[in-house]
């Protein structure tokens, strides 16, 4: 049981960055479908700035915290490039959100394995990918307190504290409310002055980056660079736009659903399971969990209808400030 | 007037268009598909040194028409998109934003594989078939239904409801297999019962049906009082309840026919072809026909010539990659994601246009001014172009006003 824990919040960040990111946007009024090809972005960012960093020191001993900073701004730039071009499409040239959300998964996926393919060295990301998993050195002494919390790389707490940043700056600050304003009533918000137009570009833009490290965490701290991950990576993605719902729209319920959906994602090759049973079936059986708490959970909050649940009332729906 | 000077005007403002003529629509597309194949040219280019913007080209073309068999299996491709689109156009044109026509697909070619696999060789092979299309319908209908019901009784999210289905889908088709195969390989052989009969040969079957579900969607839509309730209900919920329609039903009947359809795509792939099934069968076509129908907007006639378009550089990059040594599929995904963002951001030009201010102008005049001499010679050539062509045209815009004055 404390294995599965630790594995699961060691794939939380996963979850985590792309639901904050994907939270960040949808509050804004825009529901971005290109997360999944954002994340897979992310990824290959992450290991093209790893890769030009390793390449530019030559083979020395790479400094620990310049190679961390360089990959996530790395992640962060690709992502949000990925981002501008939704936002572009989206903002300012008014066009449907789903089509071109969907259109940027297409690119996105494209543009990975474009990148991993051509410009990326293997051995720079295996390298690399060992000063990502490294914990404390005291965390193996706890005992289950250890394993649990503090046997994770570095990733896993820059998410924790990435979520509840944004549920800070969300809930708390001046700025959180009139992004919130925008997404939930753009007319209004545009009436009393607030700047339309450039909330919704910085949350897509912001949004974009923090999911890209999503799919960094992915290559350089999970599996350790896989190339050909980027299919997971698409499929995954989906999910955490649906974790955004299992959340309603909540950074803090976030770290505790991107728990319990990398527990849904550990389970099937856990040891618990492998003691029980050996049979493929029943592990096909558990992957499908996830999706069916998530539609289980859609239908709940529709059906009860209530009020706290909502999405922002503008999801999906442009702003043309001549259309009144 | 004194004032003026500390009013800050726009560099620019966003107007919506009234009415846009159907060249200058078309013009825009045009321009804009061929844009971004240059784009991707290039990207090609620069990328490979063996190959040129001109060869990109004539691999494109060569990709899709170069031999026979190539040809064939163009217009099959074509078929399977253009039928999925059709399923798509029936509930987009209902604001039902059905993005889980993958699984659907993949329910059908499910359906279909579990009866050859254990009935067959049990019952009369006819029989057999007779089931495995049947199955495929009713299951394909099976799993659009039940979205399509939520949203009829609590309003809830289609959306993200049809995305998960798809992986749900996906996997239980691994759960199938890991029940039916046991050697551990996790591929299931081709099955030996239940293979669709050929006509002339294995691909005309499948470009029959393209044709004909197109045929009946374009008729169903325009000319029945069902396809009058869909378009109703999607342009205004409310009108469509005032005048009796009943939401509900029209709402849960559309995507049954829905999920028929791509039920039959989804029997075809299988049954149709290779006789087995995998996880990934469905080949993506659920998210491309999402593509298509948009940019058609869910007009089946013109979904025609975007299934058309897309399968063409599909189906073109295909030949591109070995001409310009790349063995990766990595750049057509590129390369059509570019063509999809020009298309996607031609709605807006067609929608909207870009009004200067006074100041603006002028600068933008004076840098125009040789530029317009060109522009001028090359709106000549067009417009002689666009003449010729009109007549066509003109056709399809008198069905389109036809059909708006009957509403």
């Amino acid at each position: 049981m404390v294995s599965l824990l630790a594995s699961a919040i060691g794939f939380m960040p996963f979850f985590l960055f792309g639901c904050t990111g994907e939270i960040i946007t949808e509050k804004s009024g825009h529901l971005n479908l290109g997360i999944p090809g954002i994340i897979c972005a992310g990824g290959a960012g992450g290991c093209l700035a790893v890769s030009i960093y390793m390449n530019s020191i030559n083979g020395a001993t790479p400094n620990y915290i310049l190679l961390i900073l360089i990959s996530i701004i790395g992640a962060f730039l690709l992502a949000g490039l990925l981002g501008s071009i939704y936002a572009f499409l989206t903002v300012s040239l008014k066009c449907n959100q789903n089509i071109s959300g969907l259109a940027l998964t297409t690119f996105g996926t494209g543009l990975t394995q474009f990148v991993m393919k051509n410009f990326v060295d293997i051995n720079d990301i295996s390298t690399a990918s060992t000063l990502f998993k490294l914990n404390l050195p005291f965390a193996n002494s706890l005992g289950w307190f250890g394993e649990i919390f503090l046997s994770h790389g570095i990733l896993v707490y820059i998410a924790t504290a990435i979520a509840i940043i944004t549920a800070y700056v969300l809930n708390k600050t001046k700025i959180g409310l009139h992004l919130r304003a925008v997404g939930e009533n753009p007319a209004a918000a545009d009436a009393v002055g607030i700047k339309v137009d450039r909330y919704k570009y910085l949350a897509i833009l912001i949004g974009s980056g923090i999911a890209g490290l999503a799919g960094c965490f992915f290559i350089l701290d999970y599996i350790q660079g896989g190339y050909d991950s980027y299919y997971i990576m698409e499929s995954l993605g989906w999910l955490s736009i649906a974790l955004v719902i299992f959340t309603l729209w909540k950074p803090n319920f976030a770290i505790v659903g991107s728990i319990i959906f990398g527990a849904l994602y550990i389970l099937p090759n856990a040891n618990i399971v492998a003691s029980i049973t050996t049979q493929t079936a029943i592990k096909k059986v558990i992957e499908l969990i996830p999706y069916i708490v998530t539609i289980l959970v859609l239908l709940f909050i529709s059906i009860s209808g209530s009020k706290k649940a909502q999405p922002p009332a503008s999801l999906g729906v442009n702003y043309f400030r001549e259309e009144r | 007037m004194a004032n003026n000077k500390t009013i800050h005007e726009p560099l620019l403002h966003i107007v919506k268009r009234d009415n846009i003529s159907i060249a200058k629509k078309i013009s825009i597309y045009a321009i804009a598909i061929l844009v971004s194949l240059l784009l991707g040219g290039i990207i090609c280019s620069i990328v490979s040194p063996r190959g040129n913007v001109g060869k990109f080209f004539t691999s494109l073309y060569e990709g899709c028409f170069g031999t026979k068999r190539k040809t064939w299996l163009f217009f099959q491709e074509f078929s399977l998109l253009l039928a999925v689109s059709m399923a798509l156009i029936v509930s987009f044109k209902m604001k039902f934003w059905n993005l889980g026509a993958n699984g659907q697909i993949l329910m059908g070619g499910l359906a279909s594989i579990a009866c050859s696999y254990y009935l067959g060789g049990k019952i009369n092979e006819s029989l057999l078939i007779v089931l495995c299309v049947l199955s495929s319908m009713l299951a394909g209908a099976i799993w659009a239904v039940i979205p399509a019901i939520c949203k009829a009784l609590w309003n809830t999210n289609e959306t993200l409801f049809t995305l998960m289905l798809n992986y749900i889908a996906s996997g239980l088709v691994n759960l199938f297999i890991a029940i039916w195969v046991t050697g551990g390989s996790g591929i299931l052989n081709p099955l030996a019962y239940g293979k669709l009969p050929e006509i002339y040969n294995k691909y005309l079957l499948i470009v029959l049906f393209g044709i004909i579900i197109t045929i009946i969607i374009t008729i169903y839509l325009r000319y029945t009082k069902h396809g009058y309730e869909i378009s109703v209900v999607g342009d205004s919920p409310n009108t469509a309840r005032y005048i009796g329609i009943n939401v509900k039903k029209v709402i849960i009947r559309t995507l049954i026919l829905s999920g028929i359809i791509c039920g039959i795509v989804g029997l075809l792939l299988t049954s149709g072809m290779s006789n087995n099934i995998s996880a990934d069968k469905a080949g993506n076509r659920g998210f491309t026909a999402i593509m298509t129908t948009w940019l058609a907007n869910c007009n089946p006639l013109f979904a025609i010539a975007t299934c058309g378009l897309v399968v063409f550089i599909t189906k073109g990059m295909e030949m591109v990659r070995p001409t310009f040594g790349m063995l990766d599929d990595t750049i057509s995904n590129l390369v059509i994601g570019i063509v999809y963002f020009f298309i996607i951001a031609c709605a807006f030009f067609v929608q909207y246009k870009i009004v200067f201010n006074a100041k603006t102008t002028a600068i933008l005049n004076k840098i125009a001014t040789p530029f317009i001499w060109v522009y001028d010679k090359i709106k000549l050539g067009v417009l002689f172009i666009i003449e010729k062509i009109k007549p066509i045209f003109n056709k399809i815009v008198k069905k389109e006003n036809t059909e708006k004055e009957d509403k």
